[in-house]
């Protein structure tokens, strides 16, 4: 098969002496790859790609039949499931900037000379790690319009708090918030990581030719930072286009259709019962994804810095 | 390796206190009043936490709050802790094992299959996973809505990221201690689980923790491909409980609690590991 051809070809001299058997003898074999490639391509690709077929199907639990672009036609007609679209879009792009920006600063505070450096890193990290309905739902009740701790604080200081998840107008902000609440620390982690392999003797040439913080900022962390910065908007973007469980542990896609997105469309089509429209749905999802972090990770990797 | 470079040492600033101690008030009122709000409200009785009021209880019930919540619905939470547990305790299992596999042999051998493999791995890291058709398969399998179905979706779900972490750890060890195996007689079988596995511990600690915390924490998978109450996993309780008893605050936040106690415990405990993990493709890109 294919491991002897290439066996051969890397030591031919010892392969044509042994026989058959003992020539399939690689120290490493390509067998590892089968018992998790039986899994994922059971459960990823074969559902990845019929995902595809499937889209263009009616669909329910009994058998599919086709019907072309139907769904898609649906999908992009429904006012619903084309804001879905939209707030996707908003959500993940607001996020992830969010996430560049305070994690940046915040990893360079956090590696700045500053007393309980421990006491920060972790206190900003811990969310991370904390259950995402657990944070969901604490803060579905903080965000509470008239009882809800940030609007009683607010209060007290003189300013009324707008209605942050019944507000048609704020609650797709507000879950990208407590996004940013929970996942900033993972941003600042990996700043922190790209900060300190900056080699030390760059800032202090800079320090000696008496470059101010903010030229030390732009024209030496910032550039050398950048595989950080690369990792945190891909991350922070992929995972802000896919994210589910907080929007629907905090407003279900509500109040109305204003904070739903497309994994809730596809989560609110399967429980009606469309399956065909939920993965038209999946496969909006994955075309969206590909579209935006493809050509963006390959951009963004080409113009590495020369130092 | 800067900290013992002269130009450093000699040149020591003082700590800016003003700035840490506004970075101190603020990353306290932003990130731990909500956690105090968590913890102090399962601790009041149900009157007062329907107040919602950031105050101290007027009295400590967290007992009988603990022991009510855990009674709920024919103690779910119990059953879902188990569920839970078995879970994570199997995909991690299985996961750290195929992942390491997979990422020796596509570290070691550069042949037709390494291009393909690389793909699919990235796109697993990418691409959304395809919900229906998953369960579809998955029925066909006779698997869904079985805890042997979701164990193999959170594998097939987190294979990718933990061949990245095996494969860039695998990097560092040397060829020749594998040669030298070789040497002595040792088959693939015997190189990798005898002589290679043991070498990666460092890296099996990071993936087990950073994955464990990751599918302990998983609501979407459980929501999709396990349904039903009586095998339910502790993120799906804790959802429907605040459906079923959203007046009951203490209750809701003491469930909250206990179901953040066990990525907490893995912090205390694996702080370095999960920074190392998370932060793996920080410096590289």
């Amino acid at each position: 098969m294919a491991t002897t051809t290439i066996h051969q070809r890397s030591r031919p001299a010892s392969a044509s002496a042994t026989t058959p058997r003992k020539r399939r003898h690689s120290p490493y074999p390509y067998w590892f790859y089968l018992p998790a490639a039986a899994i994922y391509g059971v459960l990823f690709l074969i559902p990845t790609v019929l995902s595809f077929y499937f889209s263009l199907t009616r669909w329910s639990i009994f058998d599919s039949k086709f019907i072309g672009f139907d769904n898609y036609v649906t999908f992009f007609q429904e006012p619903a499931l084309v804001s879905g679209l939209v707030h996707t879009l908003v959500y993940a792009v607001l996020t992830s900037g969010l996430k560049v920006v305070l994690g940046m600063l915040l990893a360079i505070l956090l590696t700045s000379q500053i007393v309980a450096r421990g006491y920060l890193r972790s206190v900003v990290f811990f969310p991370v790690l904390v259950s995402t309905i657990g944070v969901g739902l604490t803060f579905t009740v903080l965000m509470n319009p008239e009882r809800g701790l940030i609007n009683q604080a607010l209060d007290t200081i003189g300013i009324a708090g707008p209605g942050w998840l019944t507000d048609p107008r704020y609650a797709l902000l507000s879950v990208a918030l407590v996004d940013v609440w929970k996942g900033v620390g993972l941003a600042t982690l990996i700043y922190i990581a790209g900060i300190v392999s900056i080699p030390a003797e760059y800032l202090e040439a800079a320090r000696v030719d008496g470059a101010s913080p903010w030229h030390v900022f732009r024209r030496i962390i910032l550039p050398l930072a950048r595989p950080a910065t690369v990792t945190v908007i891909i991350l922070s973007l992929i995972g802000g286009l896919r994210s589910f469980d907080l929007i629907w542990a905090m407003t279900r896609g509500g109040p109305g259709f204003t904070s739903d997105v497309i994994a809730s469309v596809i989560y609110k089509q399967y429980q009606a019962g469309f399956y065909g429209l939920s993965t038209a749905g999946n496969v909006v999802l994955f075309l969206v994804v590909t579209a935006i972090v493809l050509p963006l990770s390959r951009f963004l990797n080409r113009k590495e810095v020369e130092l | 390796m800067s900290t013992a470079e002269p130009p450093v040492t000699t040149r020591k600033p003082r700590p800016n206190y003003l700035l840490s101690l506004a970075a101190i008030l603020i990353s306290t009122v932003v990130f731990l009043i909500p956690f105090a709000f968590v913890l102090l409200t399962a601790f009041k009785d149900r009157q007062q936490a329907s107040l919602l009021d950031f105050s101290w209880p007027h009295q400590f019930r967290f007992v009988q709050n603990f022991v009510e919540v855990v009674e709920a619905r024919d103690y779910l939470l119990i059953i879902a802790y188990i569920n839970s547990t078995i879970l994570t305790v199997a995909s991690v299992a299985i996961v750290v094992v195929l992942a390491a596999m997979v990422a020796y042999v596509l570290q070691r051998r550069a042949g037709r299959w390494t291009g393909l493999i690389n793909f699919l791995v990235l796109s697993g890291l990418i691409i959304p996973p395809a919900v229906v058709p998953t369960i579809w398969v998955l029925q066909r399998l006779g698997l869904f809505r079985t805890m042997p179905g979701l164990i193999l979706v959170e594998v097939a779900f987190g294979l990718s990221f933990c061949v990245l972490l095996f494969r860039a750890f695998i990097a560092t060890i040397p060829r020749e201690l594998d040669e030298a195996a070789i040497i002595d007689g040792a088959g693939p079988l015997r190189l990798f689980f005898r002589v290679i596995f043991p070498l990666l511990r460092s890296v099996i600690v990071t993936v087990i923790v950073v994955q464990s915390v990751a599918v302990f924490n998983d609501f979407v998978n459980p929501l999709y491909f396990l349904p039903g109450e009586e095998n339910a996993t502790v993120q799906l309780t804790l959802y429907n409980f605040y459906s079923q008893f959203n007046t009951q605050y203490n209750l809701l936040f003491t469930d909250i609690l206990l179901v953040t106690i066990p990525p907490l415990i893995m912090f205390l405990f694996f702080n370095r590991q999960i920074v190392a993990g998370m932060t793996a493709g920080a410096v590289k890109g």
